[in-house]
């Protein structure tokens, strides 16, 4: 029941437990067990919204940076990652296989917050040897979620 | 000339489908939920359309033989083995056809004529009766019953055969009931089929979408197969209804003369579809897997959110429908579906539509998103607890 929850939330994590039940054809009482079970063990280590931030009209500027590094004796490259991972304008980071090692991903307000983050805090430590930035320019699929394209039902009356 | 008085009387006679008057009502509506529409809300998976696009790009927009491509027929012959445990000889036993529609009327057009009866399990697919009666045949509807869950029964089906009983329609997963016939409900209705020179017309469009084991084929019988002509296609399967192909599996004597009946009348599918299904049934597998788990999500909260409302409900196991009964209600079919779409804005379907015998049920549907499902049934709520 793990793996179906998990599907289902992952796309949907405001679904509600009673829901979730008859979906899934069992009682309320195991789905809740399963999720507080997966919450405990850092399964599920949280619950998101996908927001079209173009849409909502805020400035919300995303950028992709590659970062290069020297890994250091004994920790690899967990202390450096750990070293950015802690800000918070950081949303993502990731070791990447490939020509580049770490892989950012910084919000901030404007491309200028972003730059300016990336000068001051990610270049300047110690151990990285470059950063490369990539701002997003227009979000297409995000999540496995379509942002621009509107859905209509564009089915005909037929008879069947 | 009145050209109404040119018309063949057989033709005239066949009623219109009763579900259009209210398709007619429902385009008028704004924020109108339909559970009325029997196709998929999916779109065609991404993979197979843009195997037809790539057909047309490649200029390749020539005939196909008249039974199809044999690649095609291939991938098919794979298919019903792979998934049916079904043999076909993809040169002599498989025809690709514009739809399951058209396999179905190429089959009744060969075995069914003037004087001559079909068996037809109602409620049923509105095509059915039509289809014979263009024939010049007379439908013979068998009445299934809810406490059956709506699966044909032995008895029944002796009790409609005579001497001019020609073929019988089977069609599980069921619409618009949803139900679906396990092995042992057929292995009890072949007895009855048996030693009869009677053809079984299988409808088995909604094959894939079975939720609960594996569909059963009544071609799976060996006493069967040679008699039974099984339809199959890739409009519910495959969310592929606007390309318009299918296809037919028998007996090569009986394939051959439909063959005929297909290469006047429609010369080949369309190749554009046909590219797009090799593509379907080869790589398709994981999106039909995909579309099925969805579908029996919302299968569930659909059939709890009837029963919870007192519109009893049998669990469909098949297709995408739910068939309720609205009995408790005190309105018939057709006062509920036309009342509930007035008042409250949520198509459904009368059960008499598909048969006498579905007065008394409603026929609604489940492929449209889960947010649908939950707002119609908080609209069917209020409406029920007003009637009552
Ligand atoms: C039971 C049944 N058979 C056949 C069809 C026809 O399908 P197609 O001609 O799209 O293959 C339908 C369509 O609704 C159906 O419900």
């Amino acid at each position: 029941m793990r793996q179906e929850i998990l599907d289902i939330l992952r796309k949907n994590s405001r679904i509600s437990d009673e829901e979730l039940a008859i979906m899934l054809d069992t009682d309320v009482e195991s789905v809740k067990a399963v999720i507080k079970d997966m919450e405990d063990k850092g399964i599920i280590t949280g619950y998101k919204t996908l927001i079209d931030w173009e849409k909502a009209e805020e400035n919300v500027v995303t950028a992709y940076i590659e970062v290069r590094v020297t890994p250091q004796r004994g920790q690899g490259f967990d202390k450096v990652a750990e070293r950015i991972y802690q800000y918070p304008q950081v949303t993502a980071c990731s070791l990447m296989s490939g020509g580049f090692d770490l892989f950012v991903v910084v919000e901030g307000k404007t491309m200028k917050e972003v730059a300016l983050f990336v000068a001051e805090k990610l270049a300047t430590i110690d151990s990285v040897l470059s950063t490369s930035t990539h701002f997003v320019l227009k979000n297409y699929k995000d999540n496995g979620v379509i942002f621009s394209r509107a859905r209509k039902d564009e089915r005909e009356a037929v008879v069947l | 000339m009145n050209i109404k008085d040119r018309i063949k009387s057989h033709i005239l006679d066949t009623p219109p489908s009763g579900i259009r008057k209210y398709f007619d009502l429902i385009n008028e509506m704004k924020d109108a939920i339909s559970l009325g529409i029997g196709e998929p809300d999916f779109e065609t998976p991404w993979t197979i359309r843009e195997e037809g696009i790539y057909s047309l790009e490649k200029g390749k927009t020539f005939y196909s033989s008249n039974a199809g491509f044999i690649e095609l027929r291939e991938e098919i012959a794979k298919y019903m083995a792979r998934k049916y445990n079904l043999s076909y000889d993809p040169a002599s036993e498989i025809l690709v056809t514009v739809g399951g529609s058209e396999a179905i009327d190429i089959a009744l057009r060969t075995f069914a004529g003037s004087g001559d009866e079909v068996i037809i399990p109602e409620p049923s697919f509105v095509a059915y009766k039509g289809c014979v009666m263009f024939c010049g045949a007379t439908p013979v509807p068998l009445e299934l019953k809810a406490e059956h869950r709506f699966r044909i029964q032995p008895e029944q089906l002796e009790e409609c055969i005579t001497d001019r009983t020609v073929a019988v329609i089977i069609a599980y997963p069921n619409n618009p009931t949803g139900a679906t016939m396990d092995y042992e409900d057929y292995a009890r209705i072949v007895e009855v089929l048996r030693d009869k020179d009677i053809i079984v017309i299988s409808d088995e469009l909604y094959a894939e979408l079975n939720y609960k084991g594996k569909h059963v084929s009544i071609a799976q019988f060996p006493e069967m197969k040679g008699k039974t002509i099984v339809i199959n296609g890739f409009s519910k399967a495959f969310a592929m209804t606007g390309w318009r192909i299918g296809f037919a599996c028998g007996h090569p004597d009986a394939l051959e003369q439909m063959k005929k009946i297909h290469q006047y009348a429609i010369m080949c599918s369309p190749t554009t579809a046909q590219f797009a299904a090799i593509e379907a049934l080869r790589n398709g597998e994981p999106e039909v897997r995909r579309m099925v788990d969805e579908y029996n999500k919302r299968r569930r909260v659909m059939h709890d959110g009837f029963n919870k409302l007192g519109l009893d409900c049998f669990e469909p196991f098949g297709a995408f429908y739910c068939f309720p009964d609205i009995r408790s209600t005190g309105l018939s079919s057709d006062e509920f579906c036309e009342r509930l779409l007035i008042e409250e804005k949520v198509l459904t379907v009368p059960g008499n539509a598909f048969g006498a015998c579905g007065e008394g049920f409603v026929r609604a549907t489940y492929a449209t998103s889960i947010e649908n499902i939950r707002e119609a049934l908080v609209r069917i709520a209020r409406f029920v607890e007003r009637v009552r």
